[in-house]
């Protein structure tokens, strides 16, 4: 199984040496690195190509890494129902870059990239109706990103006396738990309260 | 009428028809849940159809961020709730992937077995409520009661009726009792004769056929290009199931057809799903057959999973695993895996990237229903509105999975 993944890591590298940047199996998948301005060009050819006929796109996602200079990964799944493969492709990308669309290729891409859009606020250029999906009217933000409050930013409640759902500033009545599972003797980084003994603790010095 | 100004045929000669938007939902019986469809219709006939969703967005992919892998284990039943341990099992083979864990032979018979009523479960729901949509009243009555019986065996095994949380990392919670097995044998037994039941009620019916036949027809190229998957692209003659095609678990050596239809309307569609019902229940009647004598643990004991109760109560080592495991969670190693699963939809997939740690640093729920009610301005265009309905229907859409 890995073999014929292997085959087709370098199938495709050489024949899409532009798009290509670098390829690995690893679990049993192939993960293809591909750079974001040739990813519509890479797309097509993978549907086409008699070796891939990645016909069908699975899914298009995104993985937010904020201490990357390059923020994004713009994570795209194939299948191939003929071949019987699968491929994943991924994108690197800037915060203030866009990427391609690919619904001209794949139709089915496009509310994958509203939801990539609504979720990191990652532009897909040349997409016909790029909206948010998931979030409510007028949400404002980016929830999957890393600095994105699990709490988000406002709740809503309908309200008695106005007779409508109203919109107000999140207010929780207990701090949202956020458990720290690491042992101090584990690594921590921290000084535990009272810990004369830890260096660069208080009255060490 | 509303724009009285620019309708005076009498004088003219001429008439400006306007399309007429209608809100199809969110309240609506026949959405199927929380869906608000935008239609633009020219008298009876759909233009455009425009579905807004999220109304059911709870952001599970967010708060799976901030969760141990066995906390995150009960968000999946609550994606597709109509079939959960279909969900859960994506789950716990994505991280089996990644942690390079075998599942024992039992805990896979049983997650076939419960797959597989999970598979029923989904079918007998769709096949009925479709039906409704079109106007039969009956089937579903008939299908809830075996639904319900269905549900008293998830309750046996786990204790929940829908909730189940059943699947572990590395296994099944726990195991089933040698009289439940019997009894989901008996129910597997009489089961086809519900099946004939409905079937009678509604294969010949000609109000049903009316409804179904001729609707939503998809072609080859409509599957490629909207990336359906399951019953979708096997009503329209692909005979594409992962369960066949890229076996997971122990699939591979059961025996079983997988239906196909001819022409990819809703009336194929409803027959795939009820010879699928048939089949499941003939694998449902192997597994149980296996399960007879497959006897041993239904977990991988390891540092996945925790140890045997007995064994806590004398080792020392055994309490302090159990402790970590259900206050910090295991880690898994870093690294990325997409593990599908044939769900009864479609194909249901998980992508998780794993950072190394006790919680998923991205975990993507990729839901067959997303695409399929993509699609839906594609299918309904040119349909009458009473067929939208038919065709939410055969779509089998659940917000649970598509809003998540």
């Amino acid at each position: 199984m890995d073999e014929a993944l292997k085959e087709l890591g370098t199938h495709l590298e050489l024949k899409r040496p532009d798009c290509v940047l670098s390829w690995e199996v690893a679990h049993h998948e192939l993960n293809v690195d591909v750079a974001p301005a040739s990813i519509t060009g890479f797309v097509e050819f993978l549907r086409a190509d008699a070796t891939c006929r990645f016909s069908s796109l699975v899914d298009i996602t995104a993985v937010d890494y904020p201490e990357r200079e390059a923020r994004f990964d713009v994570v795209y799944h194939f299948l191939s129902m003929y071949q019987n493969q699968r491929i994943r492709v991924r994108c690197a990308l800037r915060e203030d870059e866009m990427i391609p669309s690919i619904a001209s290729v794949h139709p089915s891409a496009n509310w994958f990239e509203r939801e990539v859009f609504d979720m990191f606020g990652i532009i897909f250029s040349g997409h016909p109706d790029l909206r948010r999906i998931l979030t409510d009217y007028g949400f404002r933000g980016y929830p999957l990103r890393k600095d994105f409050p699990t709490t988000g930013y406002t709740e809503v409640r309908y309200d008695e006396a106005q007779k409508r759902v109203v919109y107000e500033p999140v207010k929780l009545v207990q701090e949202y738990r956020q458990f720290d599972f690491m042992s101090p003797w584990e690594g921590a980084d921290y000084i535990l309260p009272g810990d004369d003994k830890a260096p660069g603790a208080k009255g060490r010095a | 009428m509303m724009d009285g100004s620019a309708f005076n045929d009498a004088q003219t000669d001429e008439q400006r028809i306007r399309n007429f938007n209608i809100n199809f939902g969110p309240q609506h019986p026949a959405a199927h849940g929380v869906l608000r469809l935008v239609l633009e219709l020219d008298g009876e006939i759909v233009e455009r159809a425009d579905p807004h969703i999220g109304l059911l967005h709870r952001g599970t992919e967010k708060l799976m961020e901030s969760r141990t892998y066995l906390q995150n284990l009960p968000y999946f039943d609550r994606l597709d709730y109509v079939a959960p341990m279909n969900q859960e099992h994506a789950w716990c083979l994505a991280i089996e992937k990644l942690t390079g864990v075998e599942v024992p032979r039992r805990a896979q018979l049983i997650r076939v077995l419960y797959s597989e009523i999970g598979r029923v479960l989904n079918h007998l729901l769709n096949v009925t409520t479709q039906a409704m949509d079109v106007g039969a009243l009956t089937p579903p009555l008939w299908g809830f009661e075996e639904r319900e019986k269905l549900m008293i065996f998830y309750e046996r095994a786990c204790g929940a009726r829908l909730h189940a949380a059943y699947f572990r990392p590395g296994g099944v919670h726990q195991d089933l009792p040698p009289e439940l097995v019997e009894d989901i044998d008996a129910w597997a037994a009489d089961f086809p004769a519900v099946i004939d039941d409905i079937d009678g009620l509604l294969t010949e019916n000609r109000i049903f056929k009316q409804r179904n036949v001729d609707i939503g027809v998809i072609s080859e190229q409509d599957i490629l290009d909207w990336g359906f998957s399951g019953v979708m692209v096997r009503g329209s003659g692909l005979a594409w199931d992962l369960r066949r095609s890229q076996p997971y678990e122990c699939y591979d050596e059961f025996d079983f057809q997988i239906p196909v239809g001819k022409n990819g309307d809703c009336y194929d569609r409803y027959l795939v799903r009820m010879e699928e019902m048939r089949q499941s229940t003939h694998i449902i009647r192997q597994a149980c057959e296996k399960l007879r004598h497959e006897k041993g643990d239904v977990l991988a004991r390891g540092k996945i999973t925790p140890p045997k109760r007995g064994e806590m109560k004398t080792s020392m080592e055994a309490l302090i695993h159990h402790f970590k495991l259900y206050t910090e969670g295991f880690h898994v190693p870093a690294g990325e895996v997409y593990a599908a699963v044939e769900a009864p939809k479609g194909e249901f997939g998980v992508y998780l990237v794993a950072d190394g740690t006790n919680k998923p640093y991205r975990a993507k729920l990729r839901a067959p229903g997303f695409l399929h009610l993509q699609a839906m301005d594609y299918m309904t265009r040119g349909h009458q509105l009473a067929d939208v309905a038919a065709i939410i229907g055969t779509m089998d859409v659940v917000f649970g999975e598509i809003d998540r």
